[in-house]
């Protein structure tokens, strides 16, 4: 027991010296693969708190897409850093946000060190009501089914995201191709990796977004992966970014969310509620949800990395 | 001391140190860097929380740990937005300064 | 035999968490890009390489080894496929100052 809390301990220095040191480094490209390796201790730190969907989800998106979304753009704005430096604020007002940071932070561990003993918990509901799901996961229980109407506001939230970055094309670009068109060497290394991983990566994916009924796991990680395979072969210049006008691109952004309403709505004749699955019904219910918004989930996350649309449409 | 408490209050400091990073740096894009430490920090709190509900087997309550992915997609997407704006904001200005009484540069034609 | 196995467990995670201490200390130490990502590959391939060859006595046969052995794969092909974009990167801002 001393010796994991030794591992606590030591892990929960590393995650903050990364922390402190993606703050207070100069250069921000610098900080933002400080921000990835950060990802990756903090899908460790869950790891350690017994939350191993959280873990991937963290690695996946928290880390790996955020980052490679940062470091695209500081790599873009590179030439904005000698300018911002001259901004930085004097010594008082670092004073004062040190201060105020120090004070936040006080105010919130007297809160971590009172939170109630029993803690209040679901875990018993969950697991009485598991059964009926037909799910093994209760992560993957609690989306779908108990707090189904979270997911689904999540998806269409991801989906607005999407719409905003979009309406950020200048007027000419509109319906246009997202990022620049990618010139890679086609024999070079990045290409080679872009032909060789997509196959692999593509089973990895679906075989983590199938065992997320019954083992950590999910649509979110797979449709990660599925995404960074989609975004390798778009980089490496083997394929472009479809334009944002095309109908089927569209139809599939709209199909996840709109099975899931469809569904739920449904749910209010056959089972009393909305979003309440009938009676025995219920895993193939969640296993056609989960389909439907696998594909806007790989569409939305890959083309939020992508960006808004920069070329002029073709005719 | 034990793990959730531990880590607790290590997202504690977390939320600390992204407040700081916040106000201090002057860049937009560690702006929102030191917001997602932030987030981080308020996601890693709630695990913690959650990870205190462990009960009848389950190393944790579920439902947190539910809407701590839902969470995490949510981060991600706000971040995008955000990216996304003061990439815009550079192609029209030239430059992607906070400052209000920065000269105001012409777009390039 | 059990204990055989054990033996051989900690015996090769220790020699593996030695290369990626070694790694990290090139990482830190080495003059330039080159030479670090010399130091970091070795890391990953022999390190990880070693840490998976001593987990898989304690790993359920058969899916666990290969999910074991396909990570080690993996990491194998990133870090070649990487060691050589970040080379070439730096080889390009070397001869394009």
């Amino acid at each position: 027991m001393t010796l994991a809390l030794a591992v606590d301990i030591s892990l929960t220095l590393l995650v903050l010296a990364v922390a402190g040191w993606i703050i207070a480094v100069r250069d921000t490209f610098a900080a933002m693969i400080g921000f990835v390796a950060y990802g990756l201790l903090l899908a460790l730190v869950w790891v350690r708190l017994a939350a191993p969907d959280v873990a991937l989800t963290e690695a996946a998106i928290g880390g790996g897409l955020t980052g490679a979304l940062l470091i695209g753009a500081a790599a873009r704005l590179r030439g904005t850093e000698a300018a911002a430096r001259a901004e930085y604020p004097g010594a008082l007002t670092r004073t004062l946000a040190a201060v105020l940071a120090v004070t936040v932070a006080a105010a919130l561990a007297i809160g971590v060190l009172a939170l109630p003993d029993p803690t209040p918990t679901l875990a018993p509901a969950a697991a009485a009501n598991l059964a009926t799901t037909g799910v093994g996961n209760p992560v993957t229980a609690v989306l779908l089914a108990f707090r189904a109407m979270d997911t689904l506001l999540e998806a269409i939230v991801v989906l607005l995201a999407l719409l905003g970055v979009w309406s950020l094309a200048p007027d000419r670009a509109w319906g246009g191709c997202p990022g620049p068109r990618r010139l890679v060497d086609p024999d070079g290394v990045l290409a080679w990796l872009a032909r060789l991983l997509p196959p692999i990566g593509i089973v990895v994916g679906l075989y983590i977004f199938w065992i997320g009924a019954d083992l950590p796991g999910g649509k979110f990680q797979g449709a990660t992966i599925l995404a960074a395979m989609w975004l390798l072969v778009i980089w490496a210049g083997l394929a472009d970014t479809p334009p944002i006008s095309r109908t089927w691109l569209r139809v599939l952004l709209v199909a996840g969310p709109l099975v899931f309403i469809v569904i739920g709505f449904a749910g209010s004749i056959t089972a009393g509620a909305v979003l309440a699955y009938p009676e025995g019904h219920a895993k193939p219910l969640i296993v056609a949800i989960e389909i439907a918004l696998m594909p806007t989930l790989v569409l939305t996350l890959a083309l939020l990395v992508a960006g808004a649309p920069q070329r002029i449409p073709p005719q | 001391m034990n793990t959730p408490t531990l880590f607790g209050l290590c997202a504690v400091a977390l939320v600390g140190v992204g407040l700081y990073g916040l106000i201090v740096n002057p860049q937009p894009l560690r702006k929102i860097l030191a917001f997602n430490l932030i987030g981080s920090g308020v996601f890693l709190l709630f695990g913690a929380i959650a990870r205190r509900g462990a009960a009848v087997g389950m190393g944790g309550d579920p439902v947190p740990q539910a809407l701590l992915i839902t969470g995490i997609v949510v981060a991600f997407s706000a971040t995008a937005l955000a990216v996304a704006l003061v990439l815009r904001l550079f192609d029209e200005a030239g430059s992607v300064t906070l400052a209000p009484d920065a000269p105001a540069e012409p777009p390039d034609a | 035999m059990s204990l055989v196995l054990d033996i051989f467990t900690i015996v090769a995670v220790s020699a593996g968490a030695f290369f990626f201490l070694a790694g990290t200390v090139g990482l830190l130490r080495f003059p330039d890009t080159l030479t670090r990502l010399h130091a970091l590959t070795k890391a990953d391939n022999l390190g990880l390489g070693l840490v998976v060859m001593g987990l898989l006595p304690q790993a359920e046969w058969p899916f666990d080894s290969i999910k074991l052995i396909a990570i080690w794969l993996f990491a194998l092909l990133a870090g070649a496929t990487v060691g050589q974009l970040m080379a070439r990167a730096a080889r390009r801002e070397q001869t394009t100052p």
